[in-house]
């Protein structure tokens, strides 16, 4: 799931300084799993800014409201009746449920008060690490079930580079090298062959945005015929 | 010959090949790769002209090798993937050898965290071995990466780096193949400390055939005192320092250690030139070039071969 962090209140208020009213709006998915902008935090950071907004300049009217998902359209649309009472709005959502708030709420400044970070695991109870970069044409089937773009340093495809020790990256002592635990996988899986011909150079498919459109539903959008 | 370098000459000539190292200035000055060249003339077939090491801002790797080309030398053009994309690297390629450049060495480069920019965005568009194959692509097909064609293609001799030492050890052998592989046609490696572990690989790397395929340079740094030695040992990634080598420094006088260091170095260039599979020395000596006449006096490594 998409992984993000709470930014610092002062930041958030900063942001939000010389609006009189604003609604900071949650969403319930990936933030909310992580921790950094569902319900709870919705309520948290309300009750935070209120406390610490006295000034004169800072909102006097701050108001939260929850919704399943900020990145679909039909969730959103529960906050049409809310929005319009507030000068501005704080998005507690990953970067597209920000963008996706203020494309439909385009007359209203969107401020974000997390920072997106990663699609990543719960290694723990508040432990979140990074796994996939969203490359758009993943090699995992071929490097063992690990990613060479996200894990290793360099992104490197015919890895390792020169630089591991001890089994341990050559960036920290603390992260393992992708590629020595890539090898030991398919050593142990007797896959190495995997890794013995050239990986030829890559066409990426992440250098403008991306789009999908699934098969059943292309005449749907580009009247092309299924 | 694939190139008209003086390196490739000098390897396919069977001749014991020495290369050296020299890092361009963090400023302006011509006259620091003067200087510097000034030690390593005729000491040297080729120097490698190293590309902004340890992610650290030099002058360009490009620019000081077509200024040791002023000065008579023979450049070894050192290109790392952390800073350019495939684009740059083959428009940087075509002027290298407009300028005269015929070595390209294709590494991957030190990651930026160690360097004096840590959180610019890294590149790594296509790795050290993708470069590799990308560069015998502009010379063999005389084409781009695009298989566009290439006006007069550059026609390089194909430098790699390899890492005796690194992890995963057993499979440091097949990286070296790989890079063979997608066309490196000389290898330099990583500074050679622990002699019993590098006998080890290029016995390997013989057995395998691939000493037969591409000319291997042992990478040899004169140690200048144990201190350097410790730092090397704990601080450089990649780098295998037995202990063997700081009791050796340690047991003399602090004002000599820098001739043991030398001497040590000198010892192990005499083994690489009976060495099977070992067709040269790449001596590092970073920030010491003045010493390089007297280590290659030394190990028997003078005269060298007159550039054509
Ligand atoms: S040490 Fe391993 S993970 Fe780190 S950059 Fe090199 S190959 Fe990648």
């Amino acid at each position: 799931m998409v992984k993000a962090e709470i930014k610092q209140l002062q930041e958030i208020k900063t942001s939000v300084i010389g609006y009189s009213s604003i609604l900071i709006t949650g969403c319930g998915g990936c933030v909310s799993v992580c921790l950094a902008g569902g319900q709870k935090e919705v309520e948290n950071l309300v009750t935070k800014l209120r406390l610490s907004c006295k000034a004169d300049t800072a909102p006097k009217n701050i108001g939260g409201m929850t919704v399943e998902r900020q990145c679909e359209a039909q969730f959103l649309s529960q906050l049409d009746q809310e929005v319009p009472k507030y000068e501005a709005l704080i998005s507690m959502a990953c970067g597209a449920g920000v963008q996706y708030l203020a494309e439909r709420f385009p007359d209203k400044p969107v401020f974000p008060a997390v920072n997106t970070a990663f699609i990543g695991i719960n290694k723990d109870l508040g432990w979140y690490e990074e796994r996939c970069q969203a490359c758009g044409d993943c090699v995992l089937g071929i490097t063992g079930g690990i990613c060479p773009v996200t894990m290793c340093a360099k992104g490197l495809l015919n890895g390792p580079c020169g630089g591991p020790q001890n089994g341990s990256c050559e960036v920290s002592k603390d992260i393992p090298c992708a590629w020595v635990t890539i090898y030991d996988r398919l050593k142990a899986q007797g896959r190495l062959n995997n890794i013995l011909d050239i990986f030829a150079v890559r066409e990426w498919q992440n250098q403008t945005q991306g789009s999908i459109v699934l098969d059943a539903y292309k005449s749907r959008y580009t009247g092309e015929k299924k | 010959m694939k190139s008209e370098s003086n390196l490739e000459k000098v390897l396919t000539d069977s001749t014991f090949a020495v290369t050296g190292e020299l890092g361009p200035p963090r400023g302006t000055s011509a006259g620091v790769i003067s200087e510097k060249a000034h030690y390593l003339k005729e000491k040297v077939d080729a120097v490698n002209i190293t590309d902004n090491q340890t992610a650290v801002v030099r002058m360009s790797s490009l620019a000081a090798s077509a200024l040791l080309i002023r000065e008579g030398l023979e450049p070894n053009y050192q290109m790392v993937c952390r800073d350019r994309n495939r684009i740059a690297m083959q428009s940087d390629i075509l002027g290298a050898y407009a300028l005269g450049i015929r070595n390209i060495l294709c590494l991957s480069g030190d990651h930026q965290q160690f360097g004096d920019h840590p959180k610019s965005k890294k590149v790594f568009d296509i790795d050290s071995i993708q470069l590799i194959g990308m560069v015998k692509k502009m010379r063999d097909e005389g084409v781009f990466l695009s298989g566009e064609e290439i006006a007069e293609p550059p026609r390089m001799f194909i430098g790699a780096a390899a890492n005796p030492f690194g992890d995963p050890l057993e499979f440091r052998v097949h990286r070296l193949a790989k890079k063979i592989a997608a066309g490196a046609d000389f290898i330099q490696t990583q500074c050679i400390y622990n002699m019993d572990r590098f006998r080890e690989w290029i016995k390997q790397a013989h057995d395998m055939g691939l000493t037969e395929k591409a000319y291997i340079l042992a990478g040899v740094t004169p140690m200048k005192s144990v201190g350097m030695a410790r730092y090397m040992k704990n601080n450089v990634p990649g780098m295998d320092v037995p202990e063997s080598i700081i009791t050796r420094l340690k047991g003399v006088d602090k004002k000599q250690q820098a001739s043991e260091g030398i001497a040590i170095c000198c010892e192990q260039i005499e083994e690489f030139k009976e060495m099977p599979g070992v067709a040269g020395v790449h001596v590092m000596a970073i920030e010491w070039e003045k010493r390089v006449p007297e280590i290659t006096e030394k190990a028997g490594l003078l005269p060298r071969p007159e550039p054509s």
